[in-house]
């Protein structure tokens, strides 16, 4: 039983799960989180893929600077997603 | 009804897209090497630019215009952030002090992040990594800096200075090699003056890959630090 694929394996499947939850969650702060996590998760599939230049860069980018942008930008408007649809264009309405 | 009908449409609409991409890349067998400038890179990558890391090679070498472009959507994606949170009297307005965690971690980690970015950048053409992570991680440090002391600045001044004298700096480099090799971002370092033939594999050698990625390095870290400073900052009003 070769153990590196399963452990690709488990963090395919923890990245899509947190994916899932970053669009799921109503609470936007733990939604960029997720969105983090996913990225942190990614970069250690690109180094076990054999590309640490992009693994560098995806949890410098991804995993920290753009999570930090998300929360001041959550900081100035809104923390929770409002309940109300709003009416959608009429290119999605037909 | 009529909503059924658009659901089944979509649905119908996307499986003859994708049944058309799958039929498409069918053929294209996988992990399977058919560039044939791919392994001219490899194969030459040591003589025409005395890198190691091809990857480096490749991006500040022979596709050395296409990062001055990358650059400068950049330093415009930093400009744009600076033009629509524009202020008068923009300061920090954060109250609740960090953490002792916090704030003694980050003076202890602060000058081993910068140093650590700073490493990246300067040994691009020989470890993984390069400029833009380089910049990205010094970024991170000043991040730091911002959320553990509520009083804490960059000199921003200073840094839009650096920021603009490196991306000329850039821009010089091409053009030297313009004067001397005839053509924009020439590597005039190594095919022309020869520095660092018998050094491959070591620090000074690679011709201008790490003269660029270190001006790349500092113009990433300088902007990214500026987009976060330009986030923080609020108006006050008196």
């Amino acid at each position: 039983m070769n153990c590196i694929a399963c452990i690709s394996y488990i963090l395919v499947g923890v990245m899509i799960l947190s994916a899932i939850l970053a669009v799921e969650w109503r609470d936007l702060l733990a939604a960029t989180v997720g969105m983090a996590a996913v990225s942190l998760f990614a970069s250690i599939l690109f180094f076990m893929l054999q590309a640490p230049d992009v693994a560098m860069t995806e949890a410098a980018i991804g995993a920290a600077l753009s999570g930090a942008v998300f929360i001041f930008a959550i900081k100035r408007t809104q923390r929770f997603e409002s309940e109300e649809e709003e009416r959608p264009g009429w290119w999605v309405r037909w | 009804m009529v909503s059924i009908l658009k659901r089944g449409l979509a649905i119908i609409i996307l499986l003859v897209i994708g049944y058309w991409l799958a039929q498409g890349l069918s053929g294209v067998p996988f992990g399977q090497d058919k560039m044939l400038v791919g392994q001219y890179y490899l194969n030459h990558v040591k003589q025409q630019t005395g890198a190691v890391n091809a990857v480096t090679a490749v991006v500040v070498n022979y596709r050395g215009f296409d990062t001055l472009g990358e650059v400068t959507v950049l330093f415009i994606a930093s400009t744009g952030v600076g033009a629509l949170l524009w202020g008068k009297n923009r300061k920090r307005t954060a109250r609740t002090e960090g953490s002792v965690v916090l704030t003694t971690g980050t003076r202890l980690l602060v000058p081993f992040v910068i140093l650590f970015g700073a490493y990246i950048f300067i040994h691009g053409h020989l470890t993984p990594g390069g400029g833009f992570p380089g910049g990205a991680t010094i970024a991170t440090a000043f991040l730091l800096l911002y959320m553990a002391f509520t009083m804490y600045e960059i000199p921003y001044k200073a840094f839009e200075k650096t920021e603009g004298i490196v991306g000329m700096g850039y821009v010089v480099v091409g053009l030297i090699g313009l004067a001397i090799g005839g053509y924009f971002l020439f590597d005039w370092i190594w095919q022309t003056w020869g520095w660092g033939h018998n050094n491959i594999g070591r620090l000074f050698s690679g011709g201008f890959i790490p003269v660029i990625y270190t001006i790349i390095g500092i113009k990433v870290g300088t902007e990214l630090s500026g987009i976060i400073d330009n986030m923080l900052k609020e108006e006050v009003k008196e």
